[in-house]
């Protein structure tokens, strides 16, 4: 079974004008539903949260839908394609993550927040600065996030589309910015998330078919498969044991293990995960939404073990490096390997409502934070209507879809495994010890939180501006560290050796976050006691105190 | 809501979080999940510690060297384990164990004040 296609097919495969018609079929069917679930105007309750009306275990796809971005789906089998045991390793940290948000994040953030992050973050502390922190901090989270997933859909672009031309290519990432602010301003969160339950079903049906194909092409042996794929792969055996990606020398090695923290901490401090359990209506259906969604997300990853190994057995590392998008490929070249254009064309239509899904999630977020944290609570001084501040979330939404097109299309080229984990080390930084600190810890206070957050945003973020993957680095070693964003090697000021800055960054944030706390007077008992109380009990959640 | 009904609100809370019920609730929920998060924690970073600094031994074949399943892969394997299992062992204690808890203390709040 060694690789069927050629070099110059592999570069475009398939049947562009097929791919076109699935995806539009997608964006025509959800766009459908999104109108016809959320016709008229809106509450804020209803645009930010869908008022809470979801069930857990719907929320619970749409979570699995929301975190599955582009990132997961192609770049991890596209990683065990390419790295074996390395790609495998790096998938289990986006999984086992799931369990700090069941233990000790969903239920009591559902109990003690209603609209965004900072409803919590700020709630026995003073509300103006907490909260100016934290949608400063949530932004920046999204921002990056939202760059990656545009990225990506530039890069996918020209492998399933068929489209190589620069315009044709910013066209296409300006097409997705554009239906994904009209799934947001139509659907709200109740749109947003049925596109994300629709998504989750079609990406994971999808991946289970690949996957039980691959089976059925060896007898449904692992054995078999893995050893083919080793045959294919100019590594060899070497591909079942860790090291090809992560092992290369002692600074890869640690900086993976910033990674595995930045991933397993970050999770549960990202904006556009947390903002889903607000779409329930108890702490229990909170619990019910992490149940699903971890076993869902789970279970799609031990899929993409085997399509991973799949692409490197049938479709082979040579011409998976050969295609434009390179490990990003592995996954549609898979399929097309398979069930020829139409298999192809589905999992393109798969990997676009993929993008669209998830870059919605994070504008609806985002825009949520703008018009509540900063607009309505920052600015009016709770003094507003409504009307008002849907208006203002609206527009907020049209403003970050436009600068997610203009970032996307300036990052097209950008390397997007950094950018998403970039996020991750930001949110694991800045968002995960505040939340803990407020959720926990009776001395916790407005200094500290404000230390907390500002110390892990601004670390982690300079420690990436002088890391090598921003400044430019000397010459690529073969299976080295990832390419720089500055690709002009003779401009190179790094002074952190690692990709990552969670090493680092998170237990200086941890630490000042106690730092702070202990420094300062301020405790409010009352409010205390209130946060506590109705975290543990959900006391108050169905009625909805207004703040 | 009057200042004057909100500071009876709060007061109500400060008087249910110095009960003994609640704070029994609280130890019962700390004493389930922190210990959980260190182990699942641990486990992790121990199986990415190993795969980092012990590749021969993550790399060696289970059942002979024609095999191609190393113990690096059983491990990984063991996370996705590890981690159904907790999901599912915290959501069975948590309806069973905690939830009546809380229900009766969210209740009994209510029977406290008039809102």
């Amino acid at each position: 079974m060694a690789l069927t296609l050629p070099f110059a097919e592999a570069t475009s495969v398939g049947s562009p004008a097929l791919n076109i018609a699935i995806f539009a079929a997608f964006v025509i069917i959800t766009l459908t539903i999104v109108i016809r679930v959320s016709s008229g105007k809106k509450t804020a309750e209803q645009y930010y949260t869908a008022s809470g009306a979801f069930s857990g275990r719907q929320n619970g796809i749409a979570i699995a839908g929301d975190y599955l971005s582009a990132a997961s789906f192609l770049g991890i089998a596209g990683a065990i394609a390419l790295t074996g045991y390395d790609g495998f390793l790096y998938s289990i940290g986006f999984l086992v993550a799931w369990l700090v948000a069941l233990l000790l994040v969903a239920e009591l953030m559902r109990n003690t927040g209603r609209f965004t992050m900072a409803d919590v973050l700020s709630y026995r502390l003073r509300q103006r600065p907490v909260r100016i922190a934290t949608a400063i901090s949530v932004l920046t989270v999204s921002f990056f996030y939202l760059l990656a997933q545009m990225a990506g859909a530039g890069g996918l672009v020209s492998l399933l589309l068929g489209v190589t031309g620069e315009a044709a290519q910013n066209a296409v990432i300006a097409l997705v910015g554009i239906i994904m602010i009209a799934y947001v301003l139509i659907g709200g969160m109740k749109g947003t998330t049925w596109v994300q339950i629709i998504k989750a079903v079609l990406l994971i049906a999808g991946t289970a078919v690949i996957t039980v194909w691959v089976l059925g092409q060896y007898g449904f042996s692992f054995s078999a498969l893995f050893q083919d794929a080793a045959n294919n792969s100019p590594a060899g055996e070497k591909l079942f044991e860790p090291g090809l990606k992560y092992g290369v020398n002692t600074t890869t090695k640690i900086d993976f293990i910033s990674l595995s923290m930045a991933l397993v901490l970050g999770t549960a401090g990202l904006p556009h995960v947390l903002q889903r359990f607000y779409t329930v209506p108890t702490s229990k259906q909170a619990r019910k939404s992490v149940e699903w969604a971890i076993w869902l997300i789970g279970g799609f990853y031990l899929l993409t073990l085997v399509v991973g190994y799949g692409a490197a057995a049938l479709v082979g590392p040579e011409a998976i490096n050969a295609a434009p998008g390179k490990a990003n490929s592995a996954a549609p070249l898979l399929a097309y390997e398979l069930g020829g254009s139409v298999m192809l064309g589905v999992i393109s239509g798969i990997a676009f409502a993929t993008i669209l899904a998830v870059v919605a999630g994070l504008t609806i977020t985002s825009s949520a934070t703008f018009a509540h944290d900063l607009y309505k609570e920052v600015f009016k001084r709770g003094e507003t209507t409504q009307d008002q501040e849907v208006r203002v979330a609206r527009i907020a939404a049209i403003v970050i879809g436009a600068v997610a097109i203009a970032g996307g299309i300036f990052a097209k080229n950008q390397n997007i495994a950094f950018l998403v984990a970039l996020a991750f080390a930001i949110a694991a930084s800045a968002n995960l010890p505040t939340i803990l600190y407020s959720l926990f810890w009776k001395g916790f206070n407005t200094r500290g939180a404000l230390f907390s957050i500002y110390g892990g945003l601004i670390s982690s973020l300079v420690l990436i501006i002088f890391s090598p993957v921003v400044s430019g680095k000397p010459p690529l070693v073969e299976g080295g560290p990832s390419p720089s964003m500055i690709t002009n090697t003779a401009i190179d000021f790094h002074w952190f050796p690692l990709d990552n800055p969670g090493l680092v960054s998170i237990p200086l944030a941890f630490f000042l976050g106690w730092l702070g706390s202990v420094t300062s007077k301020e405790h409010n008992a009352r409010k205390y006691a209130e946060m506590e109380v109705r975290s543990l009990t959900g006391h108050g959640v169905a009625s909805a105190v207004e703040h | 809501m009057s200042n004057e009904a909100r500071t009876q609100q709060e007061d109500a809370y400060l008087e249910l979080q110095s009960t003994s019920e609640f704070q029994a609730l609280r130890k019962k929920f700390r004493g389930f999940v922190f210990p959980m998060t260190a182990f699942f924690l641990a486990w992790y970073f121990l199986y990415v510690l190993l795969s980092i600094f012990a590749p021969d031994f993550m790399g060696q074949r289970v059942g002979g060297d024609d095999s191609t399943i190393t113990v690096g892969l059983l491990f990984g394997l063991g996370q996705f384990v590890t981690t159904f299992a907790i999901t599912f062992i915290y959501a069975r204690w948590a309806n069973r164990e905690l939830d009546p808890l809380a229900d009766a203390l969210g209740a009994r709040l209510d029977g406290m004040k008039e809102h």
